[in-house]
C-alpha cells in the first residue's frame, strides 16, 4: 500500500522531514506519534500534495504510484483522504453540496458515472445516522458554527461517503469529548479493512485505545526513530518523548 | 422634449461628471463620453425575453427611452417588471420611471437593464417612493454589451415603518453604474442594499450607494459582492450618514470583492459619517484572493482546481443571492450569476 523512502521536506526553506521512511501495508493500521514540531502534520500535508510543502528527496508511492507527481485531485481520486486537524469552514456550501461534488469528482477522474441523487440521499441518511449527526447539520454551511467535535464528525462522515483505500487521521482526537471520541473511533473502526490502510497521527495515546494499531513509529527530528507494537505507545505515555528529543 | 435634450438637461448644461466629482473619481463619464451623443431613434420592442420572464403580474418596457404607457407605476400587492432595452449605436437616450408603492402594500419591482447593439449611452432615472408601513423589494440585473455606457440613478424615498430591499446584479459595460440615494425617516422603517457584480474583459461597473438616517430607530444593511477577472474594475462606494438626531440607528456595511487576475481591479470606499448618539453601525471591505486554505481542502477532497474555484466562488456570491426574499427571482438570479461565473472563470 503505502511507500515512503527517505523522504526530505521543507517549509519556507526550513528542512522539517529529513529522510523519513514508513511502509505501511494493505489492511494495517499504523500510528504515528511524536512531540510537536517533530514533522507529524508536515507528513500528511506532503502525502496529501498541499503547496508550501516542498519534497527535496526520496519517494512516496502508493500501490507503487508515484503520489508526489500527483495534483491533490489526483491523489484524493486514488483513494487517498486526509481528515484535517483542523477542518476548514466552508460559508454557503452546504456540507451535502460539497461532498456530493467530491464524490462525482472522483468518480469522473476514475472514469466512472456519477452518483445519482437518490442513491447519495440514501448513503448520507445511512453514514449520518451511524456517526449519531443531525442529518439537518448537512445541508448548512459546511463546519460554518460546528464546535471542534463536530467538525471532526463531520470528516469522518466525509471520510465514510468517500470510500477511501488510504486514509490518514491527523490529530484527530484533539477537540474531543470522551463521547465524540468513541463515535468518531467507531466511525473510524467501521472502515477497517483487508484493502484499506490508515495512518493514525496523534501526540496521546488516548485514541489508540479506541483505533487500536497493528504498529506505532516514533517520529522526531523529521524521522521515523523507533517503531513497535501497540505497547511502545503505552511505553511512550509514561515516559514522554524526551529521550527522542535530539533525535535528528 | 426628446431623448437628447433630455440627456443634455440631465448633464447640468453639457459639463459630464468626470475625475474631478468626488463621485465619478473612478467612473469617469466625461473620459468615455466626449460629447453628448445623438439621440437614440426608436426600436422594437425585444423579440427576447427579461432575465426575469414569466415572474411578473405586469410589465413595463421602455426600449431606448421611449414607453407606451404612462412613466408612473403605482403599485399595489404586486410583481412588476420595469425593463428598460436599449438598441441603439452610437447614441443616447433618457428613461425615466417613477414608482410609488402604497401605503401597507408589499410590492416587488423586477427591473432589468438589457442592451442590444454598441457603443450607446443609456441614461436612466427613477423616483422610487414608498407609502406608510409599505414594503418593496427591488431586484435589478444589469445585463448590457462590452462597449454600452449606461447610468441609473434612483431616488428612494422611505416612510415610517416601510421597508426597501435591494439587490443588484452586475456584469458590468464600458462604464457602467448603478447608483442609490435612500432618504431614511427611521421610525422602524429598514433598508438593505445588497449588490453582487461579476466582471470580465475590460469591463467596468459602479455600485454607488447613499443611505441618509434623518430620524430615530432606523435600520440598514447592506452586502456587495464583487469577482473581477481579465482587466476589468470594480467601483464600490457605500456611504452611510446617520444625521444629527437619529440616535439608535443600526447600519451595518460590507463589501468583500475576489480578484481572479493581475490585472483585475477594485476600487472601495465604504464610509459612515455620524452625527448622532447611541447608534450602533459597523463596516467592512475586503479584497482578495480565494482562500488558499478552502481551496486545497476541497482540492485534497478529490475536487480539481477549476471544480473547486468554481464551487467556492459560487459560494461566495451566494451569501448576497440567498438574501432575495422572492423566492423565484432568487433562483433567477442563481441561475444568472451562475452562468456569468462560467463566463468568468
Amino acid at each position: 500500500m503505502l511507500s515512503v523512502k527517505n523522504l526530505h521536506a521543507e517549509v519556507g526553506g526550513k528542512p522539517i522531514l529529513k529522510g523519513l521512511t514508513l511502509d505501511v501495508p494493505a489492511g494495517e493500521v499504523h500510528a504515528i506519534m511524536g512531540p510537536n514540531g517533530a514533522g507529524k502534520s508536515t507528513l500528511s500535508y506532503v502525502l496529501t500534495g498541499r503547496a508550501g510543502y516542498e519534497v527535496t528527496g526520496g519517494t512516496a508511492t502508493l500501490d507503487g504510484e508515484d503520489l508526489l507527481a500527483l495534483e491533490p485531485d489526483e491523489r484524493a481520486a486514488k483513494g487517498v483522504f486526509l481528515s484535517f486537524q483542523y477542518p476548514l469552514e466552508i460559508p454557503g456550501v452546504p456540507a451535502l453540496t460539497f461532498v456530493r461534488t467530491a464524490i462525482n469528482a472522483q468518480r469522473k477522474a476514475r472514469g466512472e458515472a456519477e452518483m445519482a441523487a437518490p442513491e447519495f440521499l440514501k448513503l448520507a441518511r445511512a453514514t449520518a445516522a451511524s456517526l449519531k449527526m443531525d442529518f439537518e447539520m448537512l445541508r448548512r454551511g459546511l463546519n460554518v458554527g460546528f464546535s471542534g467535535g463536530e467538525k471532526k464528525r463531520m470528516e469522518i462522515f466525509q471520510m465514510a461517503m468517500l470510500s477511501p483505500r488510504f486514509l490518514i487521521l491527523d490529530e484527530t482526537d484533539s477537540g474531543l469529548d470522551i463521547d465524540a471520541l468513541k463515535i468518531v473511533s467507531e466511525g473510524v473502526n467501521a472502515l477497517r479493512s483487508p484493502g484499506r490502510a490508515m495512518l493514525v497521527i496523534t501526540h496521546y495515546q488516548r485514541l489508540l485505545d479506541y483505533i487500536r494499531p497493528d504498529k506505532v513509529h516514533v517520529l522526531a527530528g523529521g524521522r521515523i526513530v523507533a517503531s513497535g507494537g501497540p505497547e511502545l505507545a503505552l511505553e511512550l505515555e509514561k515516559s514522554g518523548y524526551d529521550r527522542y528529543g535530539e533525535a535528528a | 422634449m426628446n431623448a437628447l435634450s433630455r440627456a443634455a438637461d440631465w448633464m447640468n448644461g453639457g459639463a459630464l461628471p468626470g475625475r474631478r466629482d468626488e463621485s465619478f473619481r473612478w467612473s469617469d463619464l466625461s473620459r468615455i463620453l466626449r460629447a453628448v451623443p445623438p439621440a437614440s431613434p426608436p426600436a422594437l420592442a425585444p423579440g427576447w425575453p427579461g432575465p426575469f420572464e414569466g415572474l411578473a403580474d405586469r410589465e413595463m418596457i421602455f426600449v431606448n427611452g421611449f414607453e407606451d404607457g404612462p412613466d408612473l407605476a403605482l403599485l399595489g400587492d404586486e410583481v412588476v417588471a420595469a425593463r428598460f432595452i436599449s438598441d441603439a449605436h452610437d447614441t443616447g437616450h433618457l428613461a425615466r420611471l417613477k414608482v410609488q408603492v402604497m401605503a401597507g402594500a408589499s410590492a416587488v419591482l423586477l427591473e432589468s437593464y438589457e442592451g442590444r447593439g454598441d457603443k450607446y449611452f443609456a441614461n436612466t432615472v427613477l423616483d422610487i417612493e414608498l407609502g406608510v408601513g409599505a414594503s418593496l423589494e427591488r431586484i435589478v440585473v444589469l445585463d448590457e454589451p462590452d462597449g454600452a455606457v449606461s447610468v441609473s440613478t434612483a431616488q428612494v424615498r422611505l416612510a415610517e415603518g416601510s421597508h426597501y430591499a435591494q439587490t443588484v446584479a452586475a456584469s458590468g459595460a464600458r462604464l457602467q453604474r448603478h447608483e442609490t440615494h435612500v432618504h431614511h425617516p427611521g421610525g422602524g422603517a429598514t433598508a438593505r442594499l445588497d449588490a453582487v457584480y461579476l466582471l470580465d474583459g475590460a469591463r467596468h461597473t459602479d455600485i454607488t450607494t447613499i443611505v441618509v438616517h434623518e430620524g430615530l430607530e432606523g435600520e440598514t444593511s447592506q452586502l456587495a459582492k464583487g469577482v473581477v477577472g481579465g482587466s476589468a474594475r470594480g467601483v464600490f462606494q457605500g456611504k452611510i450618514v446617520v444625521s444629527h438626531g437619529a440616535d439608535k440607528t443600526d447600519a451595518r456595511m460590507r463589501h468583500d470583492a475576489l480578484l481572479l487576475s493581475d490585472k483585475a481591479e477594485v476600487d472601495a470606499k465604504p464610509e459612515l459619517e455620524i452625527y448622532a448618539d447611541d447608534v450602533s453601525c459597523a463596516h467592512g471591505n475586503t479584497v482578495g484572493a480565494l482562500d488558499e486554505e478552502a481551496l486545497f481542502y476541497a482540492r485534497a477532497r478529490g475536487m480539481p482546481l477549476a471544480v473547486a474555484t468554481a464551487m467556492l466562488t459560487q459560494a461566495f456570491v451566494a451569501e448576497a443571492v440567498d438574501r432575495v426574499g422572492h423566492e423565484m427571482a432568487r433562483e433567477a438570479l442563481r441561475g444568472w450569476t451562475g452562468r456569468r461565473l462560467e463566463a468568468l472563470s
